[in-house]
């Protein structure tokens, strides 16, 4: 009766907000392509913008440094947020600072972390470099693992670990055997989060990098670049990263239904 | 065997957040409390005058400022957010973690790039502009770029999808019966959604609000690249202490005051969800 | 008094017809049971009443009116919600007000009538009361008097007892029989459970994939079932399988069985499980006894016997002392009047 019109009311929203948020990175990806680099006219397909950023050495260095400070710090987000996971969900009281230390990487904001750390590090005088990137992404990674990995203990049924114990195993032998295999997909999902959000992550490498241009990241080049303005090549870069991410999302998505918040 | 294991478990993991997040914002805390050297630096004499700078009528203002940005955002950003979360779920029930799946997508991806993606669109030369040429309009385009309009609209754009996100988890686990209840009892659909189907999903509205003002009113990466040289939000004042003015006891000062603010939101958000509008999947 | 009248109305979602071609006389003051299992449309039936799920064939007449296209909250009609629906931000009070505010009614009156139903529901204590802190039994009258409080013409009940546990459920079933009969207003009631169908209403109709197989009262629909689906449907019922002649089934073993019908062709005797006796009668078998079930209140003998493919069913008074006696294994003979005996195509 009334629903059809409705039903077309809630089909508009959804064509606007979904056009607001895909237009402009569908031009950026769509200029990316454009032969002659600039939205004046579109000249013909072509990819020589990709093939000057690989003839770029200062972007091709960028990245190489963002994919190290984006593994490494993965990798540590990974073992650190998934023993943090489970020995949360293991306990029957949290505690409500433990919860807020937890929670807290993710809503701080990210100036005041990135000041936090160099005001930290500068204090210490400790070198700052990619190693003090590493460490500082380490930080509110591990809160999204964290995070991603609890919202799958939340239905683990923990008799399966009882029931093992009772069989005979050890405790770590339960954990690799009984409790690890069932949380892998959300151990991987929680990772390529974190890995997405390392390439991505600005402000804070920007403040813990150091003064060296050892240590630039590819999203520090980047806003170096946008600072000179619009470029071709900042187009296709633009592209190569959001390929990265959102192929890093949809893997992550496709191996666990429970990102956080869903 | 639980209780002692899981505190192996987590005792890596704890102290590296110790280390790493809460002594270097302690120390930020601290730092505000002291002087700058005469050669940038740190003076260890103990004083307020920063406390007092960050009140001056310049700071207070950028901070006003700031957080009247930062509330257009949100508001702008939640009625979107909100109906775009409410259209998502009401549509069927197969087709929502799809369409959940791409509204929230962008959220993920470098928001350095979403942010020049508006430069792109909205500069002299941009595609905006190109458009207008094609349709036949002559005439000089307004500024569209580097005004306080595109800066809002940057943040909108940036959070948006997680306010989608937030609003989205109450109204998927409203019972469908309670709006059917409403009908029943003779109220028109608008008098449903204002008396019943919003009032219980307004927590969602409360989460993604508070996540928008937070993130923007800290924000500087989008007022520096969309707002031009000269605009300057809070965010922009604690780079420059920390980077160019070399002022960094201030710059700490002015992050405790958003640290504050932040910490006050997320208190009055646990606040207005536990008082109870009872739990909406009853 | 016709009240509601429901004319070959049908619904169909897609290529599923969940409702076929039904047509029903409701009276007013009447308590009604829609009975019918999962899939027999008797919720879809019920939703249509209401407004919630619109016509595809038929009309819905209520004193007189066509109210087939008239939206949920327009009708004189109200529904109470298998899952009670209540409003989890209001109070109790508020949930019972919520639709007389609907009405425009003066604040005064609003709280009169509020007050009235919590009295008659037994709950004033607990007015400023939320949902979540309420037990069962309290929200599921709490959801009955929000949409009587209306005094709509008929009130739609959906499997109103479902949710509650089995001694609540008995004293509910009365409760709610008292209720209909103290407010005057009709009721219809959507329920699986044909033994709560039989107490409480004063008319049933039995739905099966769609259609109505049976409207009558618990009697009728007892003693007289129209078919062999209604006969096994309601309460429990013995079949011997066999081919029918006049007045008689002949069984595969070559015995006959005295039935009251006539039909031809494969067929099957029915009988209740209360009008069988021990001991030789009209009809008899003889069987092993398979098990004895004592309820207090009578004795449930199962029984092995050739002439049919399930255990024939017993009901037995307690006070019959040869039937306390038998254990399992022993032999027993059943035996049951030719009146008492039904028949129906197989």
């Amino acid at each position: 009766m009334h629903n059809r019109g409705r039903h077309a009311l809630m089909l508009l929203i959804l064509g606007g907000v979904f056009a607001f948020l895909y237009i402009p990175i569908s031009v950026l990806v769509a200029l990316s392509f454009n032969a002659g680099g600039m939205p004046t006219a579109w000249t013909g397909f072509s990819v020589q913008w990709y093939g000057a950023l690989f003839a770029n050495a200062d972007i091709l260095a960028a990245a190489w440094n963002t994919l190290k400070v984006a593994l490494i710090s993965t990798l540590l987000a990974t073992l650190l947020g998934t023993a943090l996971a489970i020995g949360v969900e293991m306990r029957r009281r949290k505690g409500r600072a433990i919860e807020a230390l937890i929670f807290a990487p993710m809503i701080i904001p990210d100036i005041v972390l990135a000041i936090a750390l160099l005001s930290f590090f500068s204090l210490l005088k400790f070198p700052m470099g990619l190693h003090t990137v590493i460490m500082a992404h380490v930080v509110f990674n591990l809160a999204f693992v964290c995070a991603v990995v609890r919202a799958r203990l939340k239905s683990f049924d923990w008799s399966l670990v009882e029931a093992s114990a009772d069989l005979g195993a050890a405790a770590h032998v339960t954990y690799r055997r009984v409790v690890l295999p069932v949380l892998a997909p959300a151990i991987i999902a929680g990772a390529l989060l974190a890995f997405t959000l390392s390439v991505d992550e600005f402000i804070i490498a920007f403040f813990t990098s150091g003064a060296g241009r050892a240590s630039i990241t590819l999203p520090m080049q980047i806003f170096a670049m946008i600072r000179f303005g619009v470029t071709p090549e900042i187009n296709a870069l633009a592209t190569l990263v959001l390929g990265v991410s959102v192929t890093a999302l949809a893997l992550a998505q496709r191996l666990n239904r429970e990102m956080p918040g869903q | 065997m639980k209780e002692r294991g899981s505190t192996y478990l987590m005792a890596p993991a704890l102290a590296w957040l110790a280390a790493l997040m809460v002594v270097p914002c302690g120390l930020i805390l601290a730092l505000a409390f002291f002087r700058r050297g005469i050669y940038g630096g740190v003076e260890y004499t103990l004083t307020f005058e920063n406390i007092a700078l960050v009140f001056d009528p310049l700071y207070a203002g950028i901070f006003l400022n700031s957080a009247r940005i930062a509330g257009t955002a949100v508001i702008i950003a939640c009625i979107l957010g909100y109906a775009a979360a409410y259209a998502i779920a009401a549509m069927p029930r197969r087709q929502q973690p799809v369409l959940l799946f791409f509204a929230v997508l962008p959220f993920w991806s470098n928001y350095l790039i979403r942010t020049y993606a508006w430069i792109v669109l909205l500069n002299r030369e941009g595609l905006i502009t190109q458009l207008a040429r094609w349709a036949g309009y002559e005439g000089e385009m307004p500024q569209l770029l580097y005004t306080e309009g595109t800066v809002i609209l940057g943040l909108v754009y940036s959070y948006l999808p997680f306010v989608i996100l937030a609003c989205y988890a109450p109204l998927a686990r409203l019972n469908p019966e309670i709006a059917e209840a409403s009908h029943d009892l003779g109220a028109s659909g608008w008098t449903t959604f204002m008396r019943v189907t919003l009032p219980l999903t307004l927590p969602g509205i409360a989460v993604g609000a508070v996540f928008v003002f937070v993130l923007s009113i800290g924000n500087f990466v989008t007022p520096a690249l969309l707002g031009g040289g000269q605009f300057q939000m809070i965010g922009n004042v604690v780079y420059a202490q920390f980077l160019t003015a070399n002022d960094w006891p201030f710059g700490a000062a002015l992050s405790m005051v958003l640290i504050a603010i932040m910490m006050l939101l997320l208190v009055a958000q646990t606040f207005a969800v536990e008082r109870g509008t009872g739990r909406a999947d009853a | 008094m016709t009240l509601l009248q429901i004319r070959d109305v049908t619904k169909r979602f897609g290529t599923v017809t969940a409702v076929d071609g039904v047509s029903l006389d409701i009276a007013e003051n009447e308590f009604f049971a829609l009975l019918g299992a999962s899939g027999s449309g008797k919720t879809t039936l019920l939703r249509m009443l209401a407004g919630f799920e619109d016509l595809s064939g038929g009309q819905i007449l209520l004193d007189g009116q066509d109210v087939s296209r008239v939206p949920p909250n327009k009708r004189p009609v109200n529904l109470m919600f298998q899952s009670y629906a209540l409003f989890p931000h209001m109070t109790v009070r508020g949930n019972i007000a919520y639709g007389l505010e609907m009405e425009r009614l003066p604040r005064a009156q609003i709280d009169a009538r509020v007050d009235e139903i919590l009295a008659v529901i037994q709950l004033t204590e607990f007015a400023a009361r939320k949902p979540d802190q309420l037990s069962g039994g309290q929200k599921q009258r709490v959801a009955l008097a929000r949409a009587l409080v209306k005094r709509p013409r008929v009130l739609l009940l959906d499997e109103p007892l479902g949710a509650l546990d089995k001694k609540l459920r008995g004293a509910m079933q009365l409760e709610l029989k008292r209720l209909q009969h103290e407010v005057g207003i009709t009721f219809v009631v959507v329920t699986h459970d044909q033994e709560e169908a039989l107490v409480m209403a004063d008319r049933i109709a039995i739905l099966k994939d769609g259609r109505l197989l049976q409207c009558g009262t618990p009697r009728d629909v007892y003693e007289r079932p129209v078919d062999r689906f209604a006969a096994d449907f309601i309460g429990v019922m013995n079949f011997f399988p066999g081919a029918a002649v006049a007045g008689g089934l002949h069984l595969p073993d070559g015995g006959m069985i005295a039935v009251a019908g006539d039909l031809r062709g494969p067929a099957v005797a029915a009988v209740r499980p209360e009008r069988i006796r021990l001991g030789l009668g009209e009809n008899s078998v003889t069987g092993t006894v398979l098990a004895l079930a004592y309820h207090g209140l009578d004795l449930q003998l199962h029984v092995q016997v050739a002439q049919a493919p399930r255990p024939v069913m017993v009901r037995l008074t307690a006070d019959l002392a040869e039937a306390q006696a038998l254990s399992q294994g022993d032999s027993v003979t059943l035996g049951w009047a030719a009146r008492d005996t039904r028949i129906f195509t197989a």
